[in-house]
């Protein structure tokens, strides 16, 4: 199932991200991530979603998505031509003879801890998709409490 | 001046020229409803919100202007939705206008509250939650800008009653509305018009299908000249009935799942398809994977999103129909038709013999008489369709007879405007009664809602008061929607209504009859209401007639019908067991017949 990641440019009004993901998944596709806020220009806020489906072709969706009238600009971003980050939180726990070996593979992975706790350990990292999970593999033996990690966030490479 | 927002609705819909709203007052739209008192506009009352929006539709659909429906909030509101849905399938301009709980009291589940905006978005071109009175008239111009540009559907306005009481000042717009997201793709763009010439002239077997959005667009001109200039045969889908005249020579009539033969065969055999304003659904296609295996396909619509939907395209065009014909027979004339200049049509000379070709299709060959049929009707295969419609004095039902006899008497009527509910009788509608022009045969394509006839044929009547409107309903259909009967005698409106009662959810009986091998689950009618006490209960007149016992009766009561003063019904009582005939097998092509 192929994924997609499209950047999507909408009115910044009330109720326009319900039409965007209500069109999505009532036309057969599935959101495997989505985040948003506002642009450079505070009258548009940027849609960026991660979505896949097995029997609809994506410009089917992409055309669809352009008759929302608040829907300005689509644009589909390869890994070739853009760069992304996620941003994941994971609370580890962290005995206080495990600690020096977790501070150490967050430098490793330029990762930061953010909360220090008595027996937990909260460590931030912003990178692409491989990267967190790696990290996420590499925490798990110590006992990842929770994880809160945000959708992809993505631009075009280049000049505009 | 200060005047309150339910005036500057008012005022702004006057400006954008409607005549007409149908609706139901309510609480939360009680202050439109006061505004609406001091306006020239006239106002239908109905007895339910869905009727009202299938009457706005009927009336938007016969005058290819827009049609406005007034709803209270909650119950009215979630009654339009139906209606909504018809024409959104259907893309008609319609506007519904609802009221709205308080801006304070949204989201606190109040007293007829309901998220119609939410409810609606699949089923609106867009909608409006207008908690600002100060975008009130702007959205009202908007609403109207995008329900009739590009692919019309329906809009709706939701104004929470607080808003409609709370002052503001008009300002018409002096300039329609600019959406920098929203630019219908009008003109087609120049070498994608080249292309379909090009395919066009060197085509052997080519079909012109023209769809709703050639009704939409106004487009019936242009597609006769297309279709005469190059002598391409022209089927037209349900939605696009009278696009041709019913006698043109060039028409095969209707394809799909409960096409004519010779559509069918048509578009099974053609080497090029020039679809225009149709979205090519699996009503019209059947088995979409094999349809028109060896047609090149050219995609004419003003819509991006339906081209490649459903169907492959070698040429997609968007643009809107009525323009890009236009192009293609312009651009036509250019690349010379060596066809043409030999003074023969395309569709005769390129007749193949039935030995060169046993593959032949059949419809073409043997239906369609053309300018030059020389070789035409002597080459034609043999195997022309096994169920022709009957047009040819035999009958295949009894059901078949009274729509053959119904078509002799409406043919003989002038200005005819014909509305259908959904069902059997809607496809022997489709089948065997003409339609001579487009807007004349208002029937609920897409969604296949039962209801719609008789409050679209209110619609179409109020917009034409001087034509016959004739509503073909059923037994089943009629009943859904039976208390607009009320509305047609409040307006004085000469509606016909011809109920075709067989006494069963005929055609999902047909489906257990023919696929559910007789196991006839829940579709038979036994008690249904005595129709002619019905219609004396509402003040119209009404008979009956079984054509069991009272055959010969048939044609005056007919007559009766089309000649009687005010609103009529007729029953007309038809065997249980008549089929709509020919039908494509589910999941078959376009010529594998039941």
């Amino acid at each position: 199932m192929a994924e997609h990641t499209l950047s999507i440019l909408v009115d910044n009004k009330p109720g326009v991200l319900t039409r965007v993901t209500g069109l999505i998944a009532r036309r057969g596709y599935n959101i495997e991530s989505l985040s948003v806020d506002k642009t450079e220009d505070p009258r548009l806020s940027r849609v960026t979603l991660v979505t896949t489906a097995e029997d609809v072709p994506i410009e089917q969706i992409k055309k669809q998505l352009h008759k929302l009238i608040n829907v300005h600009k689509i644009t589909e971003l390869t890994p070739e031509d853009s760069v992304d980050r996620e941003l994941a939180l994971f609370k580890v726990k962290a005995a206080t003879d495990k600690r020096p070996e977790l501070i150490k593979l967050t430098e490793v992975f330029k990762a930061q801890v953010i909360d220090v706790a008595a027996d937990t350990l909260t460590i931030e990292l912003a990178g692409d998709h491989n990267t967190i999970a790696q990290l996420e593999e590499l925490l798990s033996p110590y006992g990842i409490v929770e994880v809160a990690r945000s959708g992809k966030l993505a631009l075009p490479r280049g000049n505009w | 001046m200060q005047i309150n927002g339910a005036t500057a609705l008012i005022r702004a819909l006057e400006d954008l020229g409607v005549k007409r709203i149908f609706g139901i007052p309510g609480v939360q739209n009680i202050e439109i409803y006061d505004a609406l008192l001091a306006s020239h506009i006239e106002h239908v009352l109905v007895r339910h919100e869905q009727a009202a929006v299938h009457m706005a539709d009927g009336y938007a659909r016969a005058t290819g202007g827009v049609g406005v429906v007034f709803a209270t909030s909650g119950p009215g509101a979630t009654n339009t939705v139906t209606g909504i849905a018809t024409a959104y399938m259907d893309s008609v301009p319609v506007i519904v206008i609802t009221g709205q709980v308080h801006t304070t009291s949204i989201g606190t589940d109040a007293f007829q509250e309901a998220d119609i905006t939410t409810i609606t978005l699949p089923i609106t071109k867009h909608s409006y939650l207008l908690k600002d009175v100060d975008a009130l008239v702007p959205a009202v111009f908007e609403a109207f800008y995008l329900a009739t540009s590009g692919r019309p559907g329906p809009v709706l306005i939701d104004i929470p009653g607080n808003v409609a009481a709370a002052e503001t000042s008009y300002h018409k717009p002096s300039a329609a509305p600019t959406l920098p997201s929203y630019k219908p793709t009008i003109k087609g763009n120049a070498r994608q018009v080249k292309a379909a010439a090009e395919l066009i002239a060197a085509a052997k077997w080519p079909v012109l299908l023209a769809g709703g959005g050639v009704v939409s667009s106004n487009a019936s001109k242009e597609v006769l000249a297309l279709a005469e200039q190059a002598q391409i045969p022209v089927v037209t889908t349900l939605m696009a009935k009278g696009v041709l005249a019913a006698a043109h020579p060039l028409l095969l009539g209707q394809p799909g799942v409960y096409g004519t033969p010779q559509a069918n065969a048509a578009l099974h055999e053609a080497d090029l398809i020039i679809a225009v304003g149709t979205r090519f659904s699996e009503r019209a296609t059947a088995d979409a994977d094999h349809y028109a295996p060896r047609a090149k396909i050219v995609h004419i619509d003003i819509d991006p999103a339906e081209i490649g939907k459903n169907i492959r395209v070698d040429v997609p065009i968007v643009g809107d129909a009525a323009t890009v014909l236009g192009a293609l027979s312009e651009r036509l004339e250019k690349t010379r038709r060596p066809v043409l200049q030999e003074g023969e049509s395309l569709a005769a000379t390129s007749l193949p013999s039935s030995s060169s070709s046993p593959e032949a299709p059949p419809g073409v060959s043997a239906e369609v008489p053309v300018e030059a049929p020389a070789k035409a009707p002597a080459e034609a295969p043999a195997e022309a369709p096994a169920k022709a419609p009957a047009n040819n004095g035999l009958y295949l039902n009894t059901t078949h007879r009274v729509f053959s006899v119904f078509n002799e008497l409406l043919k003989a009527c002038e200005d005819v405007i014909i509305t259908t509910d959904v069902g059997q009788h809607q496809l022997w509608a489709s089948h065997l009664l003409d339609a001579s022009k487009p807007r004349k045969f208002l029937t609920s394509g897409g969604l296949g809602t039962m209801g719609f006839g008789m409050p679209a044929a209110i619609g179409a009547q109020l917009a034409f008061p001087e034509s016959l409107v004739v509503c073909i309903s059923g037994d089943g259909s009629f009943q859904m929607n039976v208390q607009e009967m009320a509305t047609a005698v409040d307006l004085k409106l000469p509606i016909k209504v011809a109920i075709i009662n067989n006494h069963s959810l005929g055609l999902v009986r047909q489906w257990q009859e023919l696929f559910l091998e007789h196991r006839f689950s829940h579709t038979l009618l036994a008690n249904t209401p005595d129709y002619v006490k019905l219609a004396e209960a509402y003040q119209w007149q009404g008979r009956r007639i079984d054509t069991k016992g009272e055959a010969n009766n048939l044609k005056d009561n007919l007559r009766w019908l089309l000649k009687s003063e005010g609103p009529a019904l007729l029953e007309i009582v038809v065997p249980t067991p008549d089929l709509v005939e020919p039908m494509i097998k589910p999941g078959g092509t376009l010529t594998e017949l039941v």
